[in-house]
């Protein structure tokens, strides 16, 4: 709406034409707008995961269900991790707020090894029915079960090489405009992560051991 | 955007960015860390010893805390990007909840009447007919 | 035919010389006249040395004007593909009567009509939409490019590398034979060993993200980059019809991308989401599949009503009638797609109250669009209409596309859909609606918007025998197929024994030979239009005497579309404007900020497709490697912050004025 004013104040009123255009016109960014519709994009995704989960979720075809196999204190930790690398971002935000860059480094540091805690012990957990024998092949309850924590686990490993990326791009250019962009816009997924988290947890796990 | 030019836009782009605080992450995370724990001690401890009331509950505090996320992590209102955030999360939410009640709803009923001997309105029919 | 068991080795996969399909003479010779047609090309462009153009203005441009072009030369080449596959089947089908068993055995039939729908679907439809919006859109709302430049082009060759696999699969393999929407179990790994389905899959899996990613592109352009004054009921209609495309774009395409992942797992890792046994479900499929499946025909027509809308208004020389409703019409229609998607397996079995529900809700939808045809009509009336190609176009939609919306409604009844659900009459309504509401939209912003986009008009006489031959070859290509549906033939079988039904096959056959006529005339009329450019020119950017901003600029536009920024106070912005006597400004131009052009987006896609290709054929190694390398030069890629430049006001001056030349010279 400036811009307006400011033509308005150039133009003599006699030209009838000039209130049909404006000199200068710098366009809003819209990266942040478009990382969020992105990440409604990706909801979605994990929508049709947790439909298909709720579809095939319980045919066990006469293999291990969630009750048998799923260890609740590892869900726990994981869930530990999981957030608190959400508050240690926040602390990262603030920094980047402030300009601090090095408190900016140090938190996103902190985040990107609790996020490699979390994926340790997914992994852990993986490997650990694979060797069971309640494989992703076993059944629709597993292949779900796979697909759906396996897919959230890929997004927190790809989260996770942004973040060391961006460690490097903060270090060479510092909270630039464009930098304090990537460091929201790594907040937004990273928060995410925990968000789709909380259905995983609650759907899979905890009301996959209830009876 | 280039960094050395036109410094005016960086001024521009301040006033769009998001103010965090160190205040909502706080509360955010202490509320999460209590509307974890309560269904996981639910779960593990076979408080309630009702499968549907606990699957209800915990589901309730689940979306309770998507909430609580949403809210001091993601900076959630009804102002940023001039409401269009809010906008396309209630948009999402909806589709959300039509892919999964819909194929929930459609699926059960396709697996019901595909399942011999479940189809009762079927075997009742079959019933009164002899 | 492939010969089991198939050989792998650690270095080709599963990929053998076998793999090329030398005992075909119909795909051997096509591929001659592809190599043949490719040389000659080739030849062209280096006789031209067109080389760096071709790499430097166009593939690595960021430019949307430029990726909106490149889109539709896409699509249309696809055409000619796609529209191959009919005119097989149509010949094939008229033939195979009283034990002539047809020039296609079953095999490759049944890949002709898979590749035919994915084809126009995905590789002809889509780009031809999405450059349209990508080249219309910015212009419409004042601004100079979309909100993400980079990511255009990057969309751009996703699409464009996933019609390059498709197209591979005619030479190098086979496609699927399992129809466009690749159901399983057929399409499981145990019904469908050899590449074809993987074909499928990893070319919409590309061309997936492509689209995706041009759906987000598309809304934040809308939402952020309207010039001043431009609130969003002061939109041009197109504007409004392409942001709710693009949310349809972004809030189905997840679905697909997930349910082919689905698919994927299942056929390369054994997995039992869709399986017979072990706990799948393949009816879970068919669910996915089409709650994604009934948005994307949304998002191929909404945007054509956007066309529509600015075509009747220009040639009715009115405002458009009841712009409001227009609006509420389109967001209607966009919420409501969601709650549709079952009357496309009503007879699957759900039952009477899903059912109920869902043909209620397939009724209810067509409502919004019935609200639209009496706002053009309305439109229309007592005004002063030229029928120039675009408006012959728009005549010729509403007619068409009414009896094939009737027909959905009549489908939309279960009982009904219950005897002609996947019979020729099903056929019939979805290339009544498609070729008559997105097929003749396109003819008709194509030529409604060419001279825009190029600089000169096209030929009148060809299109106009373009025209004829293609709205009367439609009616007797495809108003036997709604006769043989309701007589009970079902669809993609390729030999019958009732000879009774042949001659209806032979009429449609006629009417494919006449749209075979119609598109000749169409190449036709490109060819003259270019050899008659000087006599053709548009030399004051509104041929047509426009309403919105993208006739305010010149024809073609300058690269930075609008030297100053346009102020809007009203709809129709640009009819406003010349109401009250504006006139360009002819001097005190500022530096203009521009995004650089960038090879990135090629490579990128480039390196998926290889992916993809490796994927395939089992070729493990070069997939790992390639992937290795995808996400190196993606990285690399977000190193580079040195993307924008300035043009400089004099050389705006001098481009504004060349136009005033231009402009002065034919007055």
């Amino acid at each position: 709406m400036s811009d307006l004013l400011m033509n308005a104040a150039m133009n003599a009123s006699t030209d009838t034409s000039s209130r049909y255009y404006v000199k200068e016109h710098h366009p809003k960014n819209g990266s942040l707008l478009g990382f969020w519709i992105y990440l409604m994009s990706d909801c979605l995704i994990f929508a049709c995961l947790f439909a298909t989960y709720a579809v095939i979720g319980r045919n066990y075809a006469g293999g291990p269900t969630g009750a048998e196999i799923f260890d609740l204190n590892l869900v726990a930790l994981n869930t530990a991790f999981l957030l608190l690398s959400s508050i240690t971002y926040g602390v990262a935000m603030v920094g980047a707020q402030n300009r601090n860059l090095k408190r900016t480094l140090v938190w996103l540091g902190i985040t990107g090894v609790l996020g490699l805690a979390f994926l340790a012990v997914e992994l852990y957990e993986f490997w650990h029915f694979i060797s069971i024998g309640a494989t992703p092949q076993r059944s629709g309850f597993l292949t779900a079960f796979f697909a759906l924590v396996g897919t959230h686990g890929l997004h927190v490993f790809f989260g996770t090489i942004w973040l060391v990326v961006l460690l490097f791009q903060l270090k060479k250019h510092g909270l630039i405009v464009e930098n304090r962009r990537r460091v929201m816009c790594l907040s937004m997924f990273w928060h995410f992560l925990d968000v789709i988290w909380i259905g995983v947890f609650t759907f899979v796990y905890l009301m996959g051991v209830l009876p | 955007m280039s960094a050395h030019q036109h410094d005016h836009h960086d001024h521009h782009d301040e006033s769009d960015e998001v103010h965090v605080s160190m205040r909502d992450y706080a509360i955010g995370f202490v509320l999460s860390v209590i509307l974890t724990a309560i269904p996981f001690a639910l779960v593990m401890g076979n408080v309630l010893n009702n499968s549907v009331t606990t699957a209800l509950v915990i589901l309730g505090f689940g979306a309770v805390q998507i909430v609580v996320h949403m809210v001091y992590f993601l900076h959630m209102n009804s102002k940023s990007e001039g409401g269009w955030t809010m906008l396309a999360l209630m948009f999402t939410l909806i589709l959300v909840v039509i892919t999964l009640v819909g194929s929930i709803w459609v699926m059960f009923h396709l697996n019901s009447n595909m399942m011999p001997g479940m189809n009762h309105e079927a075997i009742e029919s079959i019933q009164q007919l002899k | 035919m492939t010969q089991y068991p198939i050989e792998t080795s650690p270095i080709f996969g599963r990929l053998t010389l076998n793999a090329i399909p030398y005992h075909d003479p119909i795909i051997m010779g096509t591929f001659v006249m592809v190599v043949l047609g490719g040389l000659g090309v080739l030849a062209l462009v280096h006789k031209h040395r067109l080389w760096s153009t071709l790499w430097n203005d166009w593939f690595t441009s960021i430019d949307h004007k430029k990726i909106g072009i490149m889109y539709m030369v896409l699509g249309l080449i696809m055409l000619l593909r796609g529209f191959a596959d009919a005119i097989m089947m149509r010949a094939h089908q008229a033939l195979a009567f009283n034990g002539n068993e047809g020039f296609l055995p079953p095999h490759h039939y049944d890949q002709i009509f898979t590749a035919h729908g994915v084809i126009m679907i995905f590789f002809v439809a889509m780009p031809l939409v999405t450059g349209l919006m990508n080249y219309l859109v910015p212009l419409q709302i004042g601004a100079r490019d979309v909100a993400f430049p980079f990511l255009n082009n990057f969309s751009f060759w996703m699409t464009t590398f996933g019609a390059v696999l498709i197209m591979a699969s005619l030479f190098i393999g086979e496609f699927a034979t399992t129809g466009w929407l690749a159901y399983p179990p057929l399409s499981g790994v145990l019904s469908s060993p050899y590449v074809g389905v993987d074909y499928y899959i990893w070319a919409l899996q590309i061309a997936g993200v492509g689209t995706l990613l041009s759906g987000v592109n598309l809304v934040v352009t809308i939402v952020k980059m309207r010039a001043p004054g431009m609130s969003l009921m002061k939109m041009p209609v197109f504007t409004w019809t392409a942001l709710c495309t693009n949310v349809l774009i972004v809030a189905a395409f997840p679905v697909l991308t997930a349910v082919l992942g689905m698919l994927t797992m299942d056929r390369y890792l054994g997995t039992n989401f869709f399986t017979n046994d072990l706990g799948g479900n393949s009816m879970m499929y068919v669910n996915l599949i089409w709650i994604w499946g009934h948005p994307e025909v949304y998002i191929l027509i909404l945007p054509l009503f956007g066309v529509f809308s600015e075509v009747v208004s220009t040639f009715s020389r009115k405002r458009l009638f009841g712009y409001s409703s227009m609006v509420y019409a389109t967001v209607v229609i966009t919420i409501l797609s969601y709650l549709v998607w079952l009357h496309h397996f009503f007879t699957m079995g759900s039952g009477a109250s899903v059912n109920s529900f869902f043909g209620i809700t397939t009724m209810i939808i067509s409502i919004p669009t019935g609200a639209k045809i009496f706002n053009w009509l309305f439109t229309m009336y007592k005004g002063k209409i030229s029928f120039e190609l675009p408006m012959m176009w728009t005549i010729a939609f509403m007619i068409t596309f009414v009896i094939g919306g009737m027909t959905g409604v009549l489908l939309a009844v279960p009982p009904a859909d219950f005897v002609l659900h996947n019979s020729l009459f099903l056929i019939a309504h979805f290339h009544n609606v498609i070729i008559g509401g997105v097929l003749f939209g396109l003819f008709a912003a194509i030529n409604f918007w060419f001279p825009k986009a190029v600089g000169f008009k096209l030929d009148e006489f060809w299109g106009k025998v373009s025209f004829w031959f293609w709205v009367i070859g439609f009616y007797f290509a495809f108003m036997p197929l709604y006769v043989l549906g309701l007589m009970g033939v079902t669809r993609r079988v390729s030999q019958f024994e009732d000879p009774t039904l042949q001659i209806w096959f032979q009429i449609a056959a006629l009417g494919a030979a006449m749209i075979a006529v119609g598109i000749a005339a169409m190449i036709m009329q490109f060819y003259v239009s270019f050899r008659d450019r000087e006599k053709l020119r548009d030399t004051t950017g509104d041929p047509w005497d426009g309403r919105t901003l993208e006739w305010a600029t010149s024809s073609p536009p300058a690269d930075y579309n609008f030297a100053f920024t346009p102020v809007v106070h009203d709809t129709d912005a640009w009819a406003d404007m010349k109401k009250n006597g504006y006139k360009r400004p002819l001097s005190g131009f500022v530096d203009i900020h521009m995004p650089k052009n960038t090879a990135a987006g090629f490579i990128i896609s480039a390196i998926s497709a290889v992916i993809g290709f490796a994927l395939i054929w089992h070729i493990w190694w070069l997939a790992a490697g390639a992937s290795a390398g995808l996400v190196v030069a993606v990285i690399a890629h977000t190193f580079n912050y040195k993307r924008d430049f300035y043009i400089k006001a004099d050389e705006v001056a001098r481009a504004e004025a060349a136009r005033t030349q231009l402009e002065q010279a034919h007055v």
